[in-house]
Order: structure tokens, then C-alpha cells, then sequence
């Protein structure tokens, strides 16, 4: 096989990592709560302008400014449910979808009010490795490892713990929930934390990779919806595997099509999909 | 023990429950029979906090119930099993039975509470690594029954225990209720199938169209002519 | 019929008079603008108000205003003649996804999710062939100077708000004599219950594809006009999500379920951005913005109606139950 197509398939698997870190959050927050956050990623920029602010503005060691953002995106994920979501909750679905379209344009252009719209970075750059005539970007081949390390404790707490076991057993029947003892309140507030973790764990993988501006959240956005879609809305696993099938799709299009029309062409399978397969193509 | 004076409760503008009065002792089995729609199941959900009563007192041994959210109230120990048993398909038999013990006060004793379920019910020891789903309706009643048996609570709730099963497993289910009147829970049921809850009850409350029309022992019940005519087809 | 005279009798004089005194040219400018919104949005609302909420008629706005720009510049095809065919366009378009998503009964959800991911195909497409739409940078439609109208260019702001206003009336026009019509009744029915309608013999897909269509063309026709007025055209502001959700914003802020209101939505939206740049200066971006998101929040939370949604129903001293259940 040409060494090309093999780096753009190596890069794309090593992509799917942070994917799946995103994807997994926001499936989650669908699974559980039963809403779609619009604005999932907009938490990964506020997580992205924390770190440079710690960072490159406070001068705290990196490590500590990105715990400190995981620790502030976590607790703005949990604020964005109940401050905006529980009021909502039995509302039509359609205007959860709206009051986080709403939050989306208000943690951008607050972004933009604070930041400007200029590019900014924090100024590390990890450089790339060569293997056998192919470049891997060591970022990249880092992110992945984390965001497999994320998952699996997630797998971990969501298998044993009793609050992991609650939240699995919501999104299978909510109305139920309380019967057991669970407070759903709190089931919620947790979901949408831990949904926020990984979001702010995403921002401190992908401001190593990207530029930090206020629509940063744009280019991740639709894809990760669209992982969760693939794999199934709700579907934890399914979504854990899009996120690397829609990755490749990505990279493989990008190497044969073009890198411009790549993504164009993942939302294309995706609409597709949604005609043939509306409930994720692991479905049966 | 339980004990509701003049509960109304209902869904939206439809008032379902009008001016209940209800008493459950200690260690006793009470039945409620009546007709489809006649808010047998809104009672249950009403004493379990599912939904909020709209007037009256629910008090469960001198204590204010009424109007707490259900997670509140399965701590202070009253366990609800639901109509059509609602496990949780997607979950382990184990883990089902855990999520029972997930109030405070359980959750310390996991071990030895599964070890005294899986005696009362060998089978689920059996079962407890397959889903729930898989298992077959009789098993899945037993299942939910240990489930809500988890929380070790003062009074069991449950709502059409035979309900959607084979004849020959109804039986079984009401042999398992009779099982858990012997470790001596005390247990409030609601049933169509009269006869046979009437053989497992003391006392019983026949509810028509939200209201208490009759009350009375298992055999006054029985004996009773209307319910005869109307219930038992005699 | 007599109310909508008197309405239209209204709106030509206060449009002599306006003419007449004089407006000053950024108020004509907010003016133009506010009706082409207006009825961008009063065309998603022909489809949002069943319920069916299109997050991607941004697409459409960009096919519109693309279209015609590109058979202009390049082949030199008048967009008088552009202008239809950008339209058909985007009708084709909404065929090829409304019709399987009807078809499959792609709902909800799932609609507004399929519906924003052709916007961004729309957007990403346009970035992508830079060579002939100037990618990000937009494109600039070739100056007709001699005889702009014979290319759809407004030699002054009051020639664009006249054709601004003729085709804000149309599109009032089409919204009531659709609200009258047999495909609202179905499309209403549809809204509640889809099984329903089927059974009552009401083909719900072809109903539903029926009013997409016709939402489409108004969407695009507004692009157009819009991209002819600004003479500039670019992928970020004339196509793409972030557009799809400011026409379902708008039109829901301003309430869906009335003629005026979207329209008065895009008013207040443009009136807030506005008012915000010129209070605070290009000092603060992103400030106007900012408070824009902040009540579309609060709106969704306190005034599902929408602004005239609900000040309508106070004056009428009552609340509809349909726009409550579906918004």
C-alpha cells in the first residue's frame, strides 16, 4: 500500500481519538437526558481559552492549567443543565435544541468579546515522528492515547459504581428511576458533568493541534453530532466506533477527494445514513 | 403502619383518585382489586411518590409521606414493584438486584442482601450474569420482586404482579408472594386476578372509578354479593 | 380578505410617505435588510409552523444568492433569469433530501440534524470550489453600471426597498393563502399525529415535501435579492448553519405561528445587532452577539411564543393550545 494512504490512515485512526472523547459526551448527555446539546463543543473552546489563559497568561505549568480547565469545563457542564436544561427538560425536544442553539451563539461571541477573533496558541508544539517514511503527529498519537485512557475509566465508573450504574439504567427507563432510591436530579447533573470533563479533557488534547479562535467549536461540532447519529444516539459503543469509521471516511476522502470537500463528504454518508439507518447503523 | 386519609390525586386536569382512606398494618397483606381504570395502579404511584398527591396525608408509621419525591420515599422504606415489572433490560440480573440497593442504607450490606435474595430466589443466582431481557415473564417477576427486596423495605408494593403471564407461572408469582408474607413483609397488592389474590391477602379494598366502594377481610370479600356477582362471576 | 386590503392599503402609504419625506440612507439600509429577513424567515416558517424544523435553510439562502451571482459572473445569464433558476435549484435540492426523509419518515430530531448537515455540505461545497465562488473570501456579483436592473442591481436604496417590500408582500401572501389551505389542515393534522392523518387517506410525505419545496424557493429567492442588494456574497454569511439557526431564531423569537412574526423577529434580531455595533463600536465585537444568545436562552425558557406570539395572545386574552404543544 502507498505509504500516503497508509499516514492518512494512521492519522485518521489517531483522530478518531478525541472523536470519541466527544462523541462519547455528548451520546451520553443524549442517552441519559435525552437532549442534544448544539453546543457541546463550545465547551471544548472555553476549555481551549482556559488553558492559554492559564497558561499563557497566568504562566501556570501546563499540566496544572489543563487540570484546572477539565476541573472548569466539568463544572460548566453541570451548570449548562440545570441552569438551562432542567427548566426545559419537558418541553418539546425541539426547544432543548434551541436554548442550546442560544448558549451556542452566546459562548461565541462572548469568546469573541473577550478574546477577538484572532488566532491565538499556547505555543507548544510537539514535534512529529517519523516512522518508516511516514510522519505521525506525536499530538495526535498522545491525544489518542488519553482519550482511550478516558474512555475506558469511564467504562469503569459506568460499569461498578452505583451512580455509573444509575445512569446507565436512566437511559434505559427514566420514568422508573426514582422507585430505586435515585435522585434523577442529581443523575443528571452528573451526566452532564461528566460530559463536560470530557469536553474540557478534548480541549486540553486539541489546543496542542489547533489554533484557539471562537468558532473552533464549528469544526468539531456537526461531525461529533453526526458520530453520535451514525452509532447511534444514545449508544455509547456505537458511537465509540463512528467516531473512528467517520474519522477514517474523513482521511481516506480527504486523500483520494480532497481535503476541502472531505468533510463535505462525511456529512453527505451521513445524511444518507440517517434515510436507511436513522437509529445508527448498528442498529438492527 | 401506612395509613392515607382523604388522598386525591390524578394526571394533568383527570382526577383518577377521590378522598382516599387506607390503612396497612404491620405484617399484614392487603389486597386492592377493581376494574381497569379505576386507579388502582395511581394508588400505588401516589404512595410511592411517583406522582404528588393533590389534597390529603399519606403517613407511613406517623411520619408525613405524601408529596416527597419517590427516591425519598423508597429510603424511608417503602419499595414499589412496578406494573409489568420494568427491569432494566440492557442490565445484568446482578446488577438489577444492585441498583435496588443503591439507597444509603444498603448499600453497605450489598453482599449479604444479594446472598439472601439469591436464597430466596435460586434461580436468579443462576441467571444473575445473563441481561434482563433474556429472561423468561416469571422469571423477570421474581427478578423485580428481589429487586425492590434489595432495599429491605417495611412495606412492598405491587402493582399486577400476575399480570401478562401464563397461567401456570401465575401460580408460581402468587406461591412467591406467599413466600414473601412468610419472611414477613408486609405487603399492599393490586390485582385482577381477585380469586387467587384473595387466597394470599387478609384484607382487601375494592376501588371503582377512584373511590373506595367496599372494604373488608379476604373472606368477607369473598362472601360478599356484589363481589361475587361482579367480580368473581358467580 | 378585507383585513388583508386594508393591511396592504396600510403598507402603501406608509410606503409613499416614507418615500415621499425622505429616510435617511442606514435607516432604508436596516429597512432593506429587515424584509429580505423577513421573508427568508416567513419562508422557513411556511414549514417550521408544522412542527417540521428545517435547520438548514441556510443552504438554501446560499444556493440562492450563489446562484445567481455565479451565472452572472460567469456566463453572463441576467439574474432575472438567475434568480429562477437559483430557485429551482434549491428546490431540487430540497426534493433530494426532503423526499427520502418524508418518504422514511425522517422526523424531529432527526430532521433538524439531517437538514443541518446539508447546510454544511452546501457550505463546504462552496469554500471547496474556490476557484469559481472565491472560497472564504466571497464574490463580489460584476457591476452592471450602465442599466443595473437589467441584472437585478439597485441603482439606490430605495429602488432595493421597493422590490424588498414587493417580495416580502408576496411571500405574506403566499403564508396566509397557504395557512387557508387543504395542505395546512393535513400538514396540522400530521403535526400531532402522522399515523392519524394516513389513515384519513391524507398522503403526509407528498403534503410535507409540497410546502418544503415552496419554502425552499422563497429561502432562495430571498438569498438572491440579498446577495444582489449587499453586492457581496460570501459562504460564512449567506450560507452554512450558523445561518440556518439565525432564520430559525429569528422566526421563532418573533413567533411562528403568526404572519408578522417572523418578520418582527428578524426586526428586533437586526435592530438588536445594530443598535449593540453602533452603541459599542467595533471596541467590543462579539459584544452584540453575546446578549443576542443570552435571549434567545431566556426567550426559549419564559416565551416559547415568540415576542409577538405572545404579545398577540395577550391582547386576545388567550393562549393556543397548538403553539404551546409544538413550541
Amino acid at each position: 500500500m502507498d505509504t500516503f494512504l497508509l499516514e492518512a490512515m494512521i492519522n485518521g485512526i489517531l483522530l478518531g481519538g478525541v472523536f470519541a472523547l466527544l462523541t462519547i459526551g455528548l451520546n451520553l448527555i443524549f442517552g441519559v437526558i435525552d437532549v442534544v446539546w448544539i453546543a457541546y463543543t463550545e465547551l471544548v473552546m472555553v476549555g481551549m481559552y482556559a488553558i492559554y489563559c492559564l497558561y499563557s497568561g497566568l504562566g501556570l505549568p501546563l499540566l496544572v492549567a489543563c487540570l484546572i480547565a477539565v476541573a472548569f469545563v466539568t463544572v460548566l457542564g453541570a451548570l449548562v443543565h440545570f441552569l438551562i436544561i432542567a427548566p426545559i427538560l419537558d418541553s418539546p425536544p425541539i426547544n432543548q435544541l434551541l436554548a442550546t442553539g442560544g448558549l451556542l451563539f452566546f459562548l461565541q461571541s462572548f469568546a469573541t468579546l473577550l478574546f477577538t477573533t484572532d488566532f491565538r496558541n499556547i505555543g507548544v508544539r510537539l514535534p512529529s515522528l517519523q516512522l518508516g517514511g511516514m510522519f505521525i503527529s506525536t499530538a495526535r498519537l498522545l491525544a489518542f492515547i488519553v482519550a482511550l485512557i478516558a474512555v475506558t475509566c469511564l467504562y469503569l465508573f459506568l460499569k461498578y459504581t452505583y451512580w455509573g450504574l444509575a445512569i446507565r439504567a436512566i437511559a434505559q427507563d427514566r420514568h422508573i428511576i426514582g422507585l430505586m432510591g435515585i435522585d434523577q436530579r442529581w443523575a443528571y447533573g452528573i451526566t452532564s458533568a461528566i460530559g463536560g470533563a470530557l469536553a474540557g479533557l478534548a480541549a486540553c488534547l486539541l489546543v496542542l493541534q489547533y489554533d484557539i479562535q471562537p468558532f473552533i467549536g464549528n469544526s468539531f461540532g456537526p461531525i461529533v453530532w453526526m458520530n453520535c447519529v451514525f452509532g447511534g444516539l444514545g449508544n455509547l459503543v456505537g458511537g465509540f466506533l463512528s467516531a473512528f469509521i467517520v474519522s477514517e471516511i474523513i482521511a481516506i476522502s480527504g486523500y483520494y477527494i480532497s481535503t476541502d470537500l472531505s468533510y463535505a463528504c462525511a456529512f453527505a454518508a451521513f445524511i444518507v445514513i440517517m434515510f436507511f439507518k436513522p437509529r445508527g447503523i448498528f442498529s438492527k | 403502619m401506612l395509613e392515607l386519609k382523604k388522598v386525591s390525586a390524578g394526571y394533568g386536569a383527570f382526577k383518577a383518585l377521590f378522598d382516599i382512606d387506607m390503612s396497612v398494618q404491620a405484617g399484614e397483606a392487603v389486597g386492592v382489586i377493581g376494574p381497569n381504570g379505576a386507579g388502582k395502579t395511581t394508588l400505588l404511584r401516589v404512595i410511592s411518590g411517583l406522582i404528588r398527591p393533590w389534597s390529603g396525608t399519606i403517613t407511613l408509621n406517623g411520619q408525613e409521606i405524601g408529596g416527597k419525591p419517590a427516591y425519598e420515599i423508597v429510603a424511608a422504606g417503602i419499595a414499589h414493584v412496578p406494573e409489568n415489572r420494568r427491569l432494566f433490560p440492557r442490565l445484568t440480573v446482578e446488577e438489577n438486584l444492585k441498583i435496588g440497593a443503591f439507597v444509603h442504607s444498603a448499600r453497605g450490606q450489598l453482599r449479604e442482601r444479594l446472598a439472601w435474595v439469591y436464597d430466596l430466589f435460586p434461580r436468579l443466582k443462576e441467571r444473575r450474569n445473563q441481561l434482563a431481557e433474556t429472561l423468561s415473564g416469571g422469571e423477570q417477576q421474581m427478578c423485580a420482586i428481589a429487586r425492590a427486596l434489595m432495599s429491605r423495605p417495611t412495606i412492598l408494593l405491587m402493582d399486577e404482579p400476575s399480570a401478562g403471564l401464563a397461567p401456570v407461572i401465575v401460580d408460581q408469582v402468587f406461591e412467591l408472594v406467599q413466600r414473601i408474607r412468610e419472611e414477613g413483609f408486609t405487603v399492599l397488592i393490586v390485582e385482577q386476578n381477585i380469586q387467587s389474590l384473595l387466597d394470599v391477602v387478609e384484607r382487601a379494598y375494592l376501588l371503582e372509578v377512584g373511590t373506595i366502594k367496599l372494604a373488608g377481610t379476604a373472606a368477607e370479600m369473598r362472601e360478599h354479593p356484589f363481589v361475587r356477582t361482579a367480580y368473581l362471576g358467580m | 380578505m378585507k383585513r388583508n386590503l386594508l393591511f396592504l392599503l396600510g403598507v402603501v402609504v406608509i410606503t409613499a410617505v416614507l418615500l415621499l419625506i425622505g429616510v435617511p440612507v442606514y435607516t432604508m439600509h436596516i429597512l432593506v435588510q429587515v424584509l429580505l429577513w423577513g421573508a427568508i424567515c416567513s419562508g422557513w416558517t411556511l414549514l417550521g409552523r408544522f412542527g417540521i424544523t428545517s435547520m438548514g435553510h441556510g443552504a438554501f439562502v446560499g444556493i440562492g444568492a450563489y446562484g445567481v451571482v455565479l451565472l452572472w459572473n460567469h456566463l453572463g445569464i441576467t439574474p432575472w433569469l438567475g434568480v429562477p433558476i437559483a430557485a429551482a435549484a434549491a428546490m431540487l435540492l430540497a426534493f433530494a433530501v426532503g423526499y427520502p426523509c418524508f418518504k422514511l419518515r425522517v422526523v424531529g430530531r432527526n430532521f433538524s440534524l439531517v437538514t443541518m448537515a446539508m447546510a454544511v455540505v452546501v457550505q463546504l461545497t462552496i469554500i471547496a470550489a474556490r476557484d469559481v465562488t472565491g472560497g472564504s473570501l466571497g464574490l463580489t456579483p460584476k457591476a452592471q453600471t450602465s442599466a443595473p436592473l437589467l441584472a437585478l442591481q439597485f441603482p439606490n436604496k430605495n429602488v432595493a426597498f421597493l422590490f424588498a417590500l414587493g417580495f416580502w408582500l408576496v411571500v405574506l401572501w403566499v403564508m396566509t393563502r397557504l395557512n387557508a389551505s387543504m395542505t395546512s389542515l393535513s400538514l396540522a393534522a400530521s403535526a400531532e399525529q402522522e399515523d392519524a392523518a394516513e389513515a384519513i387517506g391524507i398522503n403526509v410525505a407528498r403534503e410535507k415535501l409540497k410546502v418544503l419545496l415552496l419554502s425552499a424557493a422563497v429561502t432562495a429567492v430571498g438569498g438572491a435579492l440579498l446577495g444582489q442588494y449587499l453586492m457581496y456574497i460570501n459562504p460564512e454569511t449567506l450560507s452554512g448553519s450558523p445561518v440556518s439557526l439565525q432564520i430559525l431564531y429569528a422566526s421563532i423569537a418573533g413567533g411562528m405561528y403568526t404572519v408578522l412574526g417572523p418578520t418582527i423577529g428578524s426586526g428586533l434580531t437586526l435592530a438588536l445587532t445594530e443598535s449593540l455595533r453602533v452603541l459599542f463600536g467595533t471596541r467590543f465585537i462579539g459584544a452584540a452577539n453575546t446578549i443576542y444568545g443570552l435571549m434567545l436562552i431566556l426567550f426559549v425558557i419564559f416565551m416559547p411564543q415568540g415576542i409577538w406570539g405572545t404579545i398577540l395572545s395577550k391582547l386576545q386574552g388567550r393562549t393556543s393550545r397548538r403553539a404551546r404543544s409544538l413550541l
